[in-house]
């Protein structure tokens, strides 16, 4: 196993003022990722902005999965040899420091393969529990409660089910599939024109048919921070269970899931420093508990017998088969180098470049940015449409440039459409951006006007 | 720059000017096709006539959202198509594809292609290659449905 000391940034870390958290040192930082130093497009410095869609991977990072797989790799959770009992360990010790970075119980925590899959999870959950025999699933086998608390999670005809328009489409497409599955009704929260969640018709959307809340955690277009532990609270007092899209949000600011008023919050490894393939759900005990499998074979089984099978307790219940043990010990090692950094100097950090990044862009004669103009509540994603050049060619005349942004409608199709645009290019900041490629963001922006007649 | 071999100038030009653009009746078959990844579209509509029993493309009209390699590209199929037996329009089709299909190493036919050969560039930014077929592919689809819809008809 990697030590944690071994996990921290060198360098990185500075005292800041009492009640301040210290700058980060995007320079060391950036010495920390061995990508960051190539060069693109005929010798250009990479200046790395999509970062929203998957971030960069520290030596950190990457040392701790090869660790994994150069002297412990083998099933975790199966056979009693030596090099099983080692990785079951760095699994579990992985999932103990993942939960400690959102101020969870390990219990609570299951690695799925990313945010979406987690979404999915509970869709799915709740769609089989709306569909199978009470004494036939999770409580049974659980010893717990299973009508009371399955009851939450029970979806027909007749029932609702609340989202917002600024959702990516994985936390909108799942919960419309589960309507079509059980008779539910889909309803949304509209944006306002900054491109915040239009909370003026909760009273009316939120009520005694509401079953499930699906919100961002921050949008990854506008950047929008929506205020999810007053949504969670309106949701509560109608008895609806809420769901939190942390894919944007854990990443980039502290999360501490026993103030964020949410009873499940899903996040994926590789857009916070971590590897592929390794995503959480964290969800409230009573609910896991009560929650049927989603994917069901080996590792999530108590019992089997050919007439029918019982299950084990959450986490287990959820992650069938071979658990991804190399990829937990990067997620680790992620959490590991954020909380070295101070999640309350990554936030800030970000919050400096994104006041940059407004700052510039929107001095710039035909830039319009998607979402608020201001830094309250509001993170590192700057989406922006440039009149007459279309986000394709914006990006590819930045790409020319080493700038890579994101072009498209960045799963975030009704959103465009509420802000009026088709697509658009958006620049997204991390721990290892500098206000320089800020800077250059907007002087490339510039030179795609110039070039295709539109500045 | 390399970029100036992808925005080559007949591409701009094609792009603040689009070709045979709008919409117009009357016609075959329309389709409308998406890029998924960035939600750019084109919905497009065929004419056919028969000329001494072979059919022949007598109108491509177009309506389009998009990039300028999409917008451009559009423009240049319907210079090219227009007027050409379906046979040929076909394998005029089957060379762009090909060109778009080869990283960059085809020399275009100019001949057979025209302005579409200024689209080689364009193959070798994979990304930009579903830009510049899109409305081929559309036009391919609706060609199919117009074939089908025409057959039989008395000419």
């Amino acid at each position: 196993m990697t030590a944690t000391q071994d996990g921290v940034p060198g360098g990185a870390v500075r005292d800041g003022a009492p009640g301040r958290p210290a700058p980060l040192d995007a320079d060391a930082i950036r010495a920390d990722f061995p990508i960051l130093s190539r060069s693109v497009r005929g010798g250009r410095p990479l200046v790395y902005l999509d970062s929203g869609a998957t971030s960069q991977k520290p030596r950190q990072v990457l040392d701790a999965e090869r660790e994994f797989y150069t002297r412990h790799n083998s099933a975790a959770h199966r056979g009693a040899h030596l090099l099983g009992e080692e990785a079951t360990d760095a699994y579990e010790h992985a999932r103990a420091r993942v939960a400690a970075f959102i101020g969870a119980d390990p219990g609570e925590v299951v690695f799925t393969k990313n945010a979406t899959e987690a979404i999915n999870l509970v869709a799915y959950a709740m769609s089989n529990a709306a569909s199978c025999r009470p004494d036939a699933t999770a409580g049974a086998a659980a010893g717990t409660d299973w009508p009371a608390a399955a009851e939450r999670l029970r979806v027909g005809p007749g029932d609702e089910v609340l989202v917002t328009e600024l959702e990516h489409h994985a936390n909108l497409v799942p919960w419309q599939q589960l309507c079509d599955r059980t008779g539910a009704t889909l309803r949304w929260f509209g944006v306002t024109p900054e491109g915040r969640v239009d909370l003026s018709r909760a009273g009316e959307l939120i009520g005694g048919r509401t079953r499930l809340v699906a919100v961002t955690g921050q949008s990854n277009v506008t950047g929008v921070v929506p205020p999810v532990a007053e949504i969670a609270r309106l949701a509560h007092a109608a008895g609806a269970v809420v769901l939190c899209d942390g894919a944007q949000l854990v990443p980039h600011r502290p999360v501490d899931v026993t103030s964020l008023g949410a009873d499940f919050l899903a996040f994926s490894g590789h857009k916070m420093l971590g590897p592929y393939g390794i995503g959480v759900l964290w969800g409230r005990r009573e609910l896991l508990e009560a929650m049927p499998p989603f994917l069901a074979g080996g590792s999530m089984i108590e019992v089997v017998r050919m007439e029918g099978s019982t299950f084990l307790p959450p986490p287990q219940r959820f992650e069938p088969g071979v658990p991804p043990a190399a990829q937990a010990a990067g997620l680790a090692a992620a959490c590991d180098y954020l909380s070295a950094l101070g999640m309350d100097a990554v936030a800030a950090h970000e919050k400096e470049l994104t006041r940059r990044a407004i700052d510039a862009l929107g001095g710039i004669g035909g830039v319009r940015i998607l979402g608020p103009l201001t830094t309250d509540d509001r993170g590192g994603a700057v989406s922006f449409d440039v009149a007459g050049v279309h986000p394709h060619d914006v990006s590819q005349v930045l790409d020319e440039l080493g700038i890579e942004v994101r072009a498209d409608h960045h799963c975030a199709w009704p959103l465009h459409r509420a802000l009026g645009v088709q697509a658009s290019t958006r620049a997204t900041f991390y721990v290892y951006n500098t206000p320089g490629e800020a800077d250059a963001l907007a002087d490339a922006v510039r030179y795609a006007q110039r070039f295709f007649g539109a500045g | 720059m390399q970029i100036e071999s992808l925005y080559q100038e007949i591409i701009l030009d094609h792009y603040r000017n689009p070709h045979h653009k709008g919409l117009r009746e009357p016609f075959d078959a329309e389709a409308r096709h998406v890029n998924p990844t960035c939600g750019d579209e084109v919905t497009l509509r065929v004419a056919l006539k028969d000329a001494g029993g072979e059919p022949v493309v007598s109108d491509v009209s177009y309506d389009a959202l998009g990039c300028s390699i999409s917008q451009a590209s559009a423009s240049v199929m319907t210079d090219l198509l227009i007027g050409k037996p379906v046979s040929e329009a076909m394998r005029t089709f089957q060379q762009f594809l090909e060109l778009m299909q080869s990283r960059g190493a085809a020399e275009p036919d100019e001949d057979v292609l025209g302005d579409a050969a200024a689209f080689t560039g364009v193959s070798k930014y994979p990304a930009r290659i579903k830009c510049a077929l899109l409305s081929w592919m559309a036009w391919k689809d609706a060609t199919g449905q117009a074939l089908e819809a025409t057959a039989g008809r008395p000419s």
